[in-house]
């Protein structure tokens, strides 16, 4: 993994409550931000792990929030998330949004959006459907069915995925 | 076939737009496109006559389950129009080998001008009704749609209680696995019951998708754990047996065994006039006793199934090639 950069403001005395992390700007990149606590390492994979690819990544977990109580950020150096990882980043970190950098400053916003249908990205948990039982001639569709809390229904069988079961097979 | 019948604009469906269309789930059809079908199915009624409609026709049976009465009234009731009917045989066919649900489609709509087909994988009807160009008939597929079925109890009640409006329903029994008792709650969607009671034991009540569908279709209902609570206000009594063959876990199926039975002593407690139905086969919760009460109707529900089959395959094939 790429750089982490985690400090501890100096001083301020060190206890749990009133420690502060800090995460310095980028200059060129994407800042992921409202990720759900625990999800950074989720949305890392979804994206491909782009550290693998010689990125640097920084990455804040567990931080207070207003809007979430408790969230993960990620900040990708160097790599602009396109569109449509947006779009799939929306199935794991359903209230994530991403900001694009350039020279330190903000030049595009993008919300995650979770799109209407999904063709062979998750896997129906009933046994009996024949998305799972005749996998190799029907791929599997999902409808979204319900966005907070984040919900897929079954093309075929009806049933419906929550938003922790798309976290898993996702993540 | 879905291709050819999607999207059905709002203008078609209202002026009865049967056919070409597949039959996969009773929530695809209008209270209007009902009527027209129990009215057509009641002309059939009574002693059959002979018909050459669909003569030129052939329609393919593939079931994949068992089946007695699905099985046997559509293949009657194809030939009572002058239809021919193929039938694929699960234990003697290629399936054995492994044949994919994809291929053995393909071959039949090569064969036939209308599929029937029954399948244990809850949207095996739907996917092969995107394969195929000739249309699809769901005659049940796991524990998710038996749309005719559903569209033969309509028909019943219709004809027995001469009208589906305003009655007080009660589903007992297996709401959970039993594909019957589904679409039957899906088809009162598209009338106006005055109650209806969904009665079952805990483990056996409607999946979360069902009830969500049921309450998002308004339709007013009230799951309850016992008859007696009900029995005194029902106007039809719609029951099932336990789905032995659909527990993923055999010791579940165990717990439930025998746990509701319709007993004389219950039915005599029963609103005058009410009829009881029940979609076949029966297990221990429909004893043979009951058949001597003037209220049980499941014979002449059974019976009803080649007349209702007979209209369906009339307005989906429609009859006249040229």
């Amino acid at each position: 993994m790429g750089a982490m950069t985690l400090a501890r403001r100096g001083n301020l005395p060190q206890n749990d409550d009133q420690t502060t992390m800090l995460v310095r700007k980028i200059p060129d990149g994407s800042v992921i931000d409202h990720i759900a606590a625990g999800k950074a390492l989720s949305v890392l994979r979804l994206l491909g792990n782009p550290q693998e690819n010689g990125f640097t990544i920084a990455m804040v977990m567990n931080v207070s929030s207003s809007k979430m109580k408790r969230k993960d950020i990620v900040k990708v150096e160097g790599m602009e998330v396109s569109q449509e990882q947006v779009q799939r980043l929306a199935l794991i970190a359903p209230r994530a949004s991403v900001n694009i950098v350039r020279a330190y400053r903000v030049v595009a916003k993008r919300n995650a959006v979770p799109p209407r249908t999904l063709r062979g990205i998750l896997s129906c948990t009933a046994p009996t459907c024949v998305s799972v039982r005749e996998k190799d001639s029907a791929p599997s569709i999902f409808f979204l069915s319900g966005k907070s809390p984040l919900r897929y229904r079954c093309k075929y069988c009806g049933r419906e995925l929550t938003e922790k079961e798309i976290s898993s097979q996702l993540g | 076939m879905r291709g050819r019948n999607e999207p059905l604009g709002a203008e078609l469906v209202s002026r009865d737009a049967w056919k070409g269309r597949d039959v996969i789930s009773i929530l695809d059809f209008s209270r209007r496109e009902l009527e027209s079908l129990f009215a057509a199915a009641s002309e059939f009624v009574g002693p059959p006559k002979p018909r050459k409609d669909l003569a030129d026709y052939i329609v393919a049976t593939a079931f994949f389950e068992p089946s007695t009465r699905t099985r046997l009234s559509f293949t009657t009731a194809a030939l009572r129009l002058g239809a021919k009917v193929i039938d694929l045989s699960p234990d003697v066919s290629s399936i054995l080998k492994g044949e994919s649900l994809h291929d053995t489609t393909m071959m039949l709509e090569g064969y036939s001008d209308l599929i029937v087909m029954r399948h244990p994988s809850e949207g095996a009807a739907l996917l092969a009704a995107e394969l195929a160009s000739v249309p699809v008939v769901n005659g049940g597929d796991g524990s998710q749609h038996h749309p005719t079925q559903a569209m033969l109890d309509l028909f019943t009640v219709k004809r027995l209680k001469g009208k589906i409006d305003g009655l007080t329903y009660t589903v007992l029994g297996d709401n959970r696995y039993a594909r019957s008792a589904t679409s039957f709650l899906y088809g009162l969607t598209k009338f106006k019951p005055k109650m209806v009671y969904i009665v079952s034991p805990e483990t056996l009540r409607p999946r979360d998708e069902v009830i969500k569908q049921l309450k998002g279709l308004g339709l007013r209902f009230e799951q309850r754990a016992e008859l007696e609570q009900v029995i005194g206000n029902t106007d039809v009594l719609y029951l099932t047996r336990i789905q032995k063959e659909r527990f993923p876990d055999p010791n579940e199926y165990e717990k439930v065994k025998g746990s509701y039975k319709l007993t004389k002593e219950v039915l005599a407690k029963g609103r005058s006039g009410m009829i009881v139905l029940h979609p076949l086969p029966r297990s221990t919760e429909l004893p043979y006793e009951i058949d001597s009460e003037k209220s049980s109707a499941y014979m002449t529900q059974a019976h009803l199934g080649v007349p209702l089959r007979m209209a369906l395959l009339l307005k989906v094939i429609g009859g006249g090639r040229s």
